[in-house]
This record gives C-alpha cells, sequence and structure tokens, in this order.
C-alpha cells in the first residue's frame, strides 16, 4: 500500500524568546506566554530560507528512504515564504538532490497549508502509478510585521515526505480536504508582512475548518478519537490545537508528541509536517496517525497513517525532530534577529 | 558577480560536490578539469566528495567583499574532507569560540550571496560543525 517511504526534518539552531520581543515593543511578556502558549521561536539565519532548509530536510528523507533521488518523479515544495517571486523553489531542490531532470516539479502556495498540498498530490501521483516516488516538503520563514503579535509566533523550518509503494514506514490510509473562501490571513503583492482578521482567525477559520477536515475523514473511515495513538493539528500558537483537540474528543496526550509549536513556534507550510515528523521519531508498528494542516484563505487537508515496523530500520538514520528543536540551540538579542529577518532599512 | 549562465555551470559542484577521479594516478579533481594536472591523463571517472571532514585552518572574515557584508564576521576554513581532499568554505552556525582546528564538521546548503536586490540567488555548500 502506497504511504511515506522517508521523511526528515530541519529546524535552524536560532531562538528568540517572548520575552525579548516583548522587551522592545513595551508588551506583557507573561501574557503572551499564557496567552499563546508560547516561550521561543525559531530564527533561519541570513543564508538561511525555504530553500535551503527543504534541501537539508529532503536529504534527511532521502537517507531514511535509502533510495536513487533519480527515481523521485515529482518534487513539491510548499511555502508562503519561496524566495524568488518567480522562479521556482523546487529546482533548487531538485538539483541538490540529485532527482534532474525526468521529474514533475512545482511549487505550492496556501498560507500554512501548502506543505500538506505537496504531499496529497504527491501521495495521489504515487497512488495513480505515475510515478515510482513523490518528493513533498513543507518550509517556511515567516514573517511577522514588528510588534504585531504574528511576531511572537511566525518561524522556520522544513519538513519533507518522500511517498512510494514499497517499503513504506507509515501507510496512507486516507486523505481528506476540506476548504472555503475565507479571508481571515493574507499578504498583497508586494507587501513584505501578512495581514490578518485578528479574532477572525478563530472560529470561522481555523476551528471550522480543522474540525470540518478532522470530523470527515473519520466519517470517511469509520474512525472514532480513540483510535489514534497521534493527532497533529496546525499550530499557529500552542493553545489551538489543544482546544479543537478537546472539541473533537481528543485527549491531551495524543496531542502532546506532535505539538512543537511552545519552543519552535508557527513554522506554517512545516508546522503539522514537522510535528508529523516528531510522531514518526517515537511511533512503532501499527500506531495510527491523524494529521489535519490548516491554511488561512482557508482550507484544511487531512491524511490518516498507520505506521509499520519498518520504521524501526530507518528512525535513527537522519536527526530526529525533537533533537533538531532541543540541542544547539543558539539565543539571538532583538537587534540581531531583527537584522537577520532583514527588518532593518539601511541606506543602498 | 557571477553571471547566471557561470552560477549555473557550477551547479554540479556547489549543490552536489560531483568531482572526478583520475583513472590513471587516482587523483580527485574539485571542479572537474579537462587534464590531470599530476599525470596529463584524460580519462575521469566521476565521484562525489565525502560530506564530512575536520577543520585543517581557519580565519575570521572582519572586513569582507560587499556581498558578504550582512555575514560579518565570519569563518572561512580549510576542511580536510574524509576522502582526503581539502576544500575551502565558510563555516557556520559555530561561535567563534568553538572553532578550533580538528573541529569535526559535515556539509550543509546555505544561500552563499545574493545578486544585490533584484538579481539571482547563489546557492552552495558550507561546512557546520558535526555535532
Amino acid at each position: 500500500m502506497e504511504g511515506i517511504v522517508g521523511y526528515g526534518a530541519y529546524i535552524p539552531r536560532n531562538r528568540i524568546k517572548v520575552e525579548e520581543i516583548a522587551k522592545v515593543w513595551g508588551a506583557d511578556a507573561p501574557s503572551y506566554k499564557k496567552g499563546l502558549m508560547l516561550e521561543e521561536k525559531s530564527v533561519p539565519s541570513p543564508d538561511q530560507d525555504t530553500i535551503t532548509m527543504s534541501v537539508e530536510a529532503s536529504k534527511s528523507a532521502v537517507k531514511r528512504a535509502h533510495i536513487d533521488p533519480r527515481e523521485i518523479g515529482a518534487v513539491y515544495v510548499g511555502s508562503e515564504s519561496h524566495p524568488y517571486a518567480v522562479k521556482p523553489s523546487g529546482t533548487v531542490l531538485a538539483e541538490a538532490l540529485g532527482a534532474t531532470p525526468e521529474a514533475h516539479t512545482a511549487d505550492f502556495e496556501f498560507a500554512c497549508k501548502a506543505g500538506t498540498e505537496g504531499m496529497f498530490v504527491a501521495l495521489g501521483l504515487v497512488k495513480a502509478g505515475e510515478i515510482k516516488y513523490g518528493l513533498a516538503v513543507g518550509a517556511d520563514t515567516s514573517q511577522g510585521a514588528p510588534g504585531d503579535a504574528l511576531e511572537y509566533s511566525a518561524a522556520a523550518g522544513a519538513a519533507a515526505f518522500i511517498f512510494g509503494r514499497d517499503n513504506v514506514v507509515a501507510k496512507a490510509l486516507k486523505t481528506y480536504s476540506y476548504m472555503t473562501d475565507t479571508p481571515d490571513f493574507w499578504r498583497r503583492e508586494y507587501q513584505y508582512y501578512p495581514q490578518h482578521g485578528g479574532r477572525f482567525t478563530g472560529d470561522p477559520a481555523y476551528f471550522k475548518h480543522v474540525m470540518g477536515a478532522a470530523r470527515g475523514i473519520m466519517d470517511k473511515t469509520g474512525m472514532k478519537p480513540p483510535d489514534f495513538d497521534f493527532v497533529i493539528f496546525h499550530q499557529p500558537n500552542g493553545k489551538f490545537p489543544f482546544r479543537v483537540g478537546k472539541r473533537l474528543g481528543f485527549e491531551e496526550k495524543q496531542i502532546e508528541q506532535g505539538w512543537l509549536v511552545n519552543k519552535l513556534g508557527n513554522t506554517y507550510s512545516g508546522s503539522s509536517p514537522l510535528g508529523l515528523t516528531a510522531c514518526l521519531d517515537v511511533s512503532k508498528a501499527g500506531d495510527k496517525i491523524l494529521l489535519v494542516s490548516y491554511g488561512s484563505g482557508a482550507g484544511s487537508d487531512a491524511f490518516i497513517f498507520e505506521v509499520t515496523k519498518k520504521i524501526d530500520e530507518v528512525r535513527d538514520l537522519a536527526p530526529k525532530t525533537r533533537e533538531l528543536l532541543d540541542e544547539n540551540k543558539h539565543y539571538l538579542e532583538y537587534g540581531e534577529y531583527a537584522k537577520f529577518r532583514q527588518k532593518i532599512k539601511k541606506a543602498n | 558577480m557571477p553571471t547566471p549562465s557561470r552560477y549555473w555551470r557550477e551547479i554540479p559542484q556547489r549543490y552536489r560536490l560531483e568531482a572526478q577521479k583520475c583513472k590513471n594516478c587516482g587523483v580527485v579533481l574539485f571542479p572537474p578539469r579537462l587534464i590531470c594536472p599530476e599525470c596529463k591523463s584524460r580519462d575521469f571517472e566521476d565521484t562525489k566528495l565525502a560530506e564530512k571532514g575536520k577543520v585543517l585552518t581557519y580565519t575570521i572574515i572582519r572586513v569582507p567583499p560587499h556581498q558578504f557584508v550582512d555575514q560579518a564576521p565570519f569563518a572561512v576554513g580549510i576542511m580536510e574532507l574524509d576522502d582526503g581532499v581539502k576544500l575551502t568554505g565558510q563555516i557556520v552556525d559555530c561561535d567563534f569560540e568553538d572553532l578550533k582546528i580538528g573541529l569535526r564538521v559535515k556539509i550543509e546548503f546555505r544561500k552563499i550571496f545574493e545578486e544585490g536586490g533584484s538579481g539571482i540567488l547563489c546557492y552552495g555548500y558550507k561546512f557546520v560543525p558535526d555535532m
């Protein structure tokens, strides 16, 4: 059965604490930490972007899949921070892996769910028999406007998945998508920072679509919340995943392993995919995993995976997600962070 | 600054560390050449450089070329890869007090520089500590 044959994660080592951002803007750090359930977030170095993180996550996925990159027939990068406005990220990724020239490549963009869009399409092409392996990456180096609530969460990271038919580490039992036209978050052409609808991003946006996708996929498969060992919801802040999980009937222990946001921030297209990598890192044969992404605009992709015994052979072949999250951290002051994120105006 | 065509020509080396090995004398050439500088042979086989190695020597650049100004100060070193090849590159994600001769390093894919605000983005290998 088709599913994931290899996976990889990448998180930059730089971090900035909520207190450091709040100090600059005169905000109350404890209320942000409590309100958003965030402690710190990852920050890319000036020489890191969606492409570089996609390459590193994908190299780990290739190691775990133990395949010849030339057999990858599709390379998809989902991001809202593609480094070029016109020129694909996927071509650089495919070239760096050695997957060119016989591959279909596309860049996806759908706020925070671009990563699972690529996964959806890559898996579909494998199931259709069009390609042997398909690579999909969710990656972002997202920006929040200085002083905006988003600045406390917009982070950087990437997760990559290779889909195939043989030697899968997790069978893809079902996919389901749920979407409407809901303008809760956007960024117009030539604008540097996104805008959002404040509280409108909650019930009519995140909760409606995540719950719609989760209920839809469970209805289609006849599965119930207790049937899952792990569940990952998109993580724009720390509270939303637990709140939506509670509304759907999941327990906190099902969510905790894939809940990275308190130390990572919101990695946008990489958010729920990175949660999936963290769950695969500790899963065992037979475990069932529900993944539900969310992208503003708005929609959710849902996947149900069943882990196979193959996971024991591959998980140690590349860095584990929580190791990347917890080790080798480098804390930035706000000035250094502002320089890294090109928030400082310079003379030409 | 490289033109897009020059950058494009170097992609196999910058992205994938593709090299050549002389079939006659065994020397590894990076980047590939038409004639082996050691034995003048023209007979090569494709190979790839090792992605791990150690720092042979390094320096800290504090006054860099203009494309690298935002990265200063940064470390540049000569690494001896595990296959014996010596390769120059930036060493990043390493505090200077931790940077030592003999430090184990590995390759990471990074942005090398940007051609101004509207030119191409140039990617390639850098070295990071191998934790």
